[in-house]
């Protein structure tokens, strides 16, 4: 059984034995990002792309492509806020709630 | 042909650890087990096993890396007693849960406190509930016998379930007896090569083991164990069988002895049954009344209906644990038997004694009294006190 396949509606005998999951990076289906309370708003004209917000995101919430940081993975994003505190440039404010 | 042996309770289990020669063995010595590892590590030691040893600060590791091994796709074990027991507590939990088939060689001892060395049952019962099969022995060849078949059960994919092989401490783990032992390549072919369907170190599946469940998943994950418990008991049955034909002792999931027309019965685990037996031997053979005993070998999964059949049409059963739980009403053998009794309708008397705390004697004439009480309450139908003691001095 895949752990897409399992839910919260999932009878017992459909969860795996011991919950074990047989296939890996599971928790990108996961939506941690429906924890958050207050949200990163990234603001593209300020932004210098000096990249020094991505490392320290603690959940990989900031995809980079071709070196340049994309808006934010609201998926994952739990907002903890340290991106917005390490911009130079004000490009990432917070804002309350979802 | 059987090998003929003198060992002791923990020599035997050691003797049964090189023959299955299991991958990985955690373990940190604690009294009465401490022989177990101290064997293994000699065989190791002397080149005859090739088994992992790892030396651990705790039993909280020893447990935890016992699970780890068992994760990793290694047929893993350990061996502890009492406080050892108690500092893995967290570990057991997660090993049943987690359904890895872990086999734990336990010494049965006193739990502190009072700090005492010696036997009662206060530890493993104490762990009756966390999701462990508990298989106990009266005797050292018993031990040997219930260890042999211990992987196999574990590792069944229909159970997936961790194993505790139970030995009363110091009478039957450093008590030598004569042994009948299995030639090696028929415990080989008995016991099987392990090759675990999933495995942490197989880099053709990652899998994760354990993951957090929230309330939307706990319950039906426990449900699951609740199947595979109930699944063990064709397993157990199934494996005692393939035993049997293999050395022909005969195991279930208790023994009955003198027990046809059994009309006094008394219930009990483990070591004190050997001089139960001389007792049911001594009054038959003086009096002729009719005296029986049933022994429980597996004690999880419960089996509530084959005991009640077994129990149900005697006039008295006295059912006797061997550690208190402190309901205040009666021990844990007392309160499963008593329920199994009821859900059968049974008519017969019962009564619950207290035996043998931190190692404290009974004997012959010990069980003469319980029968005669057993005999007094089936007369009078009167049990003033459903919860006795057995050698308790009292003013």
């Amino acid at each position: 059984m895949k752990s897409t396949e399992i839910n919260e509606k999932s009878p017992w005998q459909d969860i795996t034995e011991g919950n074990k999951i047989f296939e890996p990076a599971t928790s990108r289906h996961f939506c941690t990002g429906e924890w958050r309370t207050s949200t990163p708003v990234f603001d593209e004209e300020k932004c210098k792309q000096c990249l020094l917000c991505f490392p320290v995101c603690p959940d990989s919430s900031i995809p980079v492509r071709d070196g340049k940081r994309e808006d934010f993975d609201y998926d994952h994003c739990k907002g903890c806020g340290i991106c917005a505190k390490v911009c130079p440039f004000g490009a990432i404010t917070m804002k309350e709630g979802k | 042909m059987a090998i003929r042996e003198r060992l002791s309770g923990n020599e035997a289990v050691a003797y049964a650890i090189k023959q299955i020669n299991p991958d990985v063995m955690p373990a940190f010595p604690i009294t009465p087990s401490t022989e177990i590892p101290q064997y293994v590590a000699n065989y190791i030691a002397n080149g005859e096993l090739d088994t992992e040893f790892i030396h651990v600060e705790s039993e909280h590791s020893a447990m935890s890396a016992t699970l780890g091994a068992s994760a990793a796709g290694a047929r893993a074990l350990t061996a502890t007693s009492s406080c050892g027991m108690a500092l893995m507590w967290e570990e057991l939990y997660v090993a049943a849960s987690d359904r890895l088939p872990i086999v734990l060689a336990l010494v049965n001892r006193a739990l502190t406190g009072p700090i005492n060395i010696n036997a009662d049952h206060s530890d493993s019962m104490g762990a009756r509930d966390s999701g462990w099969i508990q298989i106990y022995a009266e005797s050292n060849q018993e031990v040997y016998d219930n260890f042999l078949q211990a992987f196999p059960i574990a590792e069944d994919p229909r159970v997936h379930l961790p194993v505790m092989i139970c030995q009363d401490g110091f009478i039957t783990s450093h008590g030598v007896e004569n042994i009948l032992l299995v030639e090696d390549d028929k415990v080989k072919d008995f016991v099987g090569e392990y090759h675990p369907e999933h495995f942490l170190l197989n880099s053709k599946e990652p899998i994760a083991v354990g993951p957090y469940a929230v309330s939307n998943y706990y319950m039906e994950t426990k449900r699951g164990q609740r199947e595979a418990m109930k699944n063990a008991r064709e397993v157990i049955l199934e494996l005692a069988a393939r035993f049997e034909e293999m050395t022909g002792r005969h195991y279930g999931f208790f023994e009955e002895y003198a027990m046809e027309d059994a009309e006094y019965v008394i219930v009990l685990i483990g070591s004190a049954a050997g001089t139960c037996k001389a007792a049911v031997d001594r009054i038959r053979r003086t009096t002729g009344k009719k005296v029986g005993l049933c022994k429980i070998r597996v004690f999880r999964p419960f089996p509530e209906e084959e005991l009640a059949q077994a129990l149900k049409d005697r006039r008295a059963v006295a059912i006797l644990d061997r550690s208190e739980m402190f309901s205040a009403t009666g021990g844990p053998l007392g309160a499963e038997v008593r329920a199994a009794l009821y859900s059968a309708k049974a008519q017969a008397e019962v009564v619950n004694y207290l035996y043998g705390l931190g190692g404290r004697d009974i004997t012959v004439e010990d069980f003469e009294r319980v029968y005669g009480r057993l005999e007094e309450i089936a007369e009078t139908h009167q049990i003033p006190d459903m919860y006795e003691y057995i050698g308790l001095r009292s003013k």
